[in-house]
This record gives structure tokens, sequence and C-alpha cells, in this order.
């Protein structure tokens, strides 16, 4: 699996953190770039903030559906917003791992 | 004094768990009462043979209210709502049950309404589900009269109840179409929101292969955002769009309806926010939930709920006598997965570890992530170890509810 770094900051092989706490806020306009966003407006801001809420306080960023309930935006906006699966993209941005998906 | 148990759900849950705690506990010291809203028990894992004629529809459905032993009260009533802070249920007619423990076990229930399109014009007519009585029957009488053109398999999104289902549905079709000679005029296409076949990546390669050789192709990460039915297509959230001839959908599933009008019950789905070791909600001390109810990161699938059972009912009986919780379940679900001309595949897993290739459930049983005639037996006879054995709450002889790693391979490292 291609491992890189974002200056000290460890990805795995999808391009999720892999330690978590190297990520801080100033990183988040460099990693929206990578994701082909620019700019990022208060919308983008408000869904990785509260991505990294949801994994500091429940252990796993939810799946899109979750965060469109409660974060409160429609799925057809988190897909304007992060085209490409909003979730998993929105995670790689606020630095926690990939979503647990369901089994 | 009598602790009062209620127990929301006469599904598989529901009813192992009911029956197990009656007979750990005496009539004096707990009472015990199971609601639901309906008394029809459905034997879920034969709905996808319905479609291809290999069950009838009437020889799934048992009375709930026979499913539980003597001395469990049964109340067939919809819900209106669980107050958490009062410690009540409070029915549709108004009646209020009061409970010392509260175990949840109504299911995951299907939201087919959610997906705009669905049920409107081709809903039963070129778009079907099976995950439902009425739409296996009638998905029947589709099947066996197309002759060519594009069967499509989606799954909405995730959660759903059995992940492996739709695949099944896929290989199923695979080997009814070549029985009756229209295989080569069909297209099957399986659409998903996961990147693969399965999320874990060895039965997803595994099952991505068998996918492959029998000519289904794969559509993967995506989500399905709504159903034209007049042009009959499936549009993604990302503009991506999937024609079909036929589509066999996995509806959106969420929780009971009664928890989204339960305050501080449910989560954002109506899942029970619960611990996935003890089974206790993280709710409240006094509520547990077992099965397809609870938000735990374990398959929603009859398995799971079973290998719960005894810990959901150890906890609770140490729950009741003020001790501390010491059950821990560690996520073990089993699946066999049907792949057509009388052969099955079985997957053997838990919170830590994927399907593994091996034996269950030693070194000496089935085999694992590999096709057999064996494995389909066992997924036959299975119904009947489900009537018999699992609903009465007895545990099966030589299988554990913790996964067993006897019999397993793992990569050399």
């Amino acid at each position: 699996m291609a491992v890189e770094t974002l200056g000290s900051v460890t990805l795995d092989g999808e391009g999720f953190f892999v330690h978590p706490d190297e990520w801080t806020e100033a990183m988040v306009p460099e990693l929206a770039r990578r994701e082909g966003i620019d700019p990022l407006t208060e919308q983008h801001w408000k869904v990785i903030r509260f991505m990294r809420q949801e994994y500091l306080q429940k252990g796993t960023g939810p799946a899109v559906r979750a965060l469109s309930k409660s974060a409160d935006i429609s799925i057809k906006d988190l897909y304007q917003l992060f085209s490409k699966g909003p979730a998993k993209v929105a995670a790689r941005i606020a630095g926690i791992p990939k979503p647990r998906g369901c089994i | 004094m009598t602790r009062r148990i209620v127990i929301l759900g006469a599904g598989t849950g529901g009813t192992l768990a009911a029956n197990r705690l009656r007979r750990l506990h005496s009539r004096d010291a707990v009472e015990i009462t199971v609601v639901d809203q309906n008394d029809d028990h459905i034997y879920q894992p034969g709905l996808l043979f319905v479609p291809f004629g290999l069950k009838r529809p009437e020889e799934l459905v048992r009375s709930r209210h026979a499913q539980l032993h003597d001395g469990i009260a049964y109340l067939q009533s919809p819900i209106d709502r669980v107050d958490v802070a009062q410690d009540t249920v409070v029915l549709a007619d108004g009646a209020v049950l009061r409970y010392d423990v509260l175990i949840v076990a109504t299911g995951a229930t299907l939201l087919p309404d959610e997906t705009p399109g669905l049920t409107g014009a081709g809903w039963n007519d070129t778009i079907f589900t099976f995950y439902m009585l009425e739409g296996a029957t009638a998905l029947a009488g589709k099947l066996a009269a197309f002759d060519e053109g594009r069967l499509v398999v989606n799954v909405i999104d995730m959660p759903i109840k059995c992940p492996v289902a739709p695949l099944e549905f896929c290989f199923l079709a695979d080997w009814f179409f070549r029985k009756n000679g229209k295989r080569d005029r069909i297209d099957i296409t399986y659409v998903t929101p996961l990147d693969g076949a399965f999320t874990r990546p060895i039965a997803s390669q595994v099952l991505g292969s068998m996918l492959a050789s029998k000519g289904v192709n794969v559509v993967t990460e995506l989500n399905t955002g709504e159903v034209d039915s007049e042009r009959k297509q499936l549009i993604g959230y990302d503009g991506r769009t999937v024609p079909y001839d036929l589509a066999v959908v996995v509806p959106l599933h969420g929780g009971a309806g009664y928890v989204s009008r339960s305050d501080g019950l449910g989560d954002e789905l109506n899942f029970i926010p619960t611990d996935p070791q003890t089974l206790q909600s993280r709710v409240k001390s006094n509520i547990f939930a077992i099965g397809d109810a609870a938000d735990i990161p374990a398959s929603k699938a009859g398995s799971v709920t079973h290998f719960e059972g005894d810990i959901l009912v150890e906890n609770v009986g140490r729950y009741l006598t003020g001790r501390s919780l010491d059950g821990q379940f560690d996520g073990h679900a089993n699946c066999f997965i049907e792949t057509g001309f009388d052969k099955a595949v079985l997957i053997d897993f838990n919170y830590d570890t994927e399907p593994l290739p091996g034996h269950y459930p030693a070194a000496i049983g089935l085999p694992l992530l590999k096709e057999s005639h064996l494995n389909h037996l066992g997924k036959l006879m299975f119904e009947w170890i489900y009537w018999h054995s699992l609903l009465p709450g007895h545990s099966l002889p030589g299988v554990g509810s913790a996964m067993p790693d006897r019999g397993k391979i793992h990569e050399p490292v």
C-alpha cells in the first residue's frame, strides 16, 4: 500500500490519515485542493468540522445518509460540495479514518 | 419483588431473547412481555428463493405468538413511543407498559418511499424488492416471463439487512436464466454504493471474481438518489445513470418508526446507540438492544442476532441483580451465500477478523469462502434449525457464540 506524506503527516493508500491527531485546521485548504475543491466555502467548513467532531465523539465519521440527517444538509447539496462521495472526501479533508461502511 | 422485562419486537431477536430469559428466571422473579404490531413471523432468508419459484410465500410465515414459550405475555399492538425518562412504553391505543428492563428488538424497517421515484409508476411492475413478501411474490411472475434485456440489482445505500442477499440474487438469476436458456439475451449488472463486492478485502476479491466468472457486471460507488421509472433508469447522486429493463433493489433501511417519536432513544437513522460488546444501550442503563435495531458495527443478520442471544441474556441478568456487565459480544456473524447450481459459499467473521478461508466450525466442517454442495445443504437445513432450535433459544451443538479461530487459514506473515 503506497504511503505518502503531507509535510510530516502520514496518509494511507486511499489518502486517509493514519494518525488523525496529526491533523490541524491549517492543513484543510491544501487537503481540499488535492480533492479538487478550491475555494473552500463556509458550507465546506461546516461539513468538515462536523465530520471531525463526529469522529472525536463516536470513534467514526458518519456515512453520507447519517451525515445528511445530523448536519441537516441534503444529500444533493453534499454531492454539490464534495462531488465524489461526500463522506469519504470530507473524511480525508477532516483528517479522520474512512467512515466505517456497514458490512 | 417481580421485575418486569418488556421486549419490543417478536422477530428473531425478540423471540429468542424472551424464550431464553423465561427459561433462566422464574415467573415470580421476572415478568416478561413481548410486543409486536402483527402476528406474522417471516423466515426472511427464504425471501430470496421466492422470486425464482424455489419457495412459496406461505411456506415462510408462522404465528409470532406461537414461537413464544409459556409464561410470556404477548401483546399485539403498534407502539406509539418509548418514554425513556419514565421507563414506560406507550402503545398506539394509549396503554402504558412500565418496565424495569427494556429490550429493543424491533429490527430494521424498509423505507422505499424515501427514494424519489422508487414507489411510483414502475413499482412492482419494472422495479421490485424481494425484501418484502409481496414484492418477492410479484417478482416471481416477472422473472418467469423475462426473456431479454437488462436486469439491474441495486443496493440503494447501507446499512441493509443481510448484505450478501443482493449478491445471492445475482448468482441465482444467472443460474435461473442459464437453466431456462435465456442467459445470453440477458445482461445482469450489480450496482452498489460500496467500493467492491463486499467490504472486507479477501471476501470482496473472492465474491468479485465469482460475479465476473458468471458474467455479472459490477458498478461500484454509486449512491442511488432517485429512480426515473418512465425512462427506466437509476440516477446516482453524482449524476451517473444506470438503465434497466427490470430492476431489483434493496431499499433504504432505518430503525422502527416509533423510535423517531421516542425522545433520546435512537440515532439519526432510528437505530439504538448500543455498546458493541455488552449490548447495553448507550441511552440508559436499563435499555438493551438485540439484532438489527442496534447501531453496532456488525452485519444485520440472523446469525448475529443468535450469537448475541446468550450475551444479552447474561447481561440483562447481571443488570437485574446489580452486578457489573460481563458478557462480551465479539461481533460474530456467519452467512451462507447461495451461488446457484445447488452450491453455496459460507463466510464466518467478527469485529476483528474478516472472512477467511478454512473450515467451520473447526478444521472438520463446512468449507469457508468456497462453493460447495454441502454449504447449500447447510443453507436449506438452516430453515428447520431456525424454527426448532434458534427461536426457542437453544445454542447449536458445536457452534459457539464467539467466532472460532480453529479451522481458519490465516495468510502467512
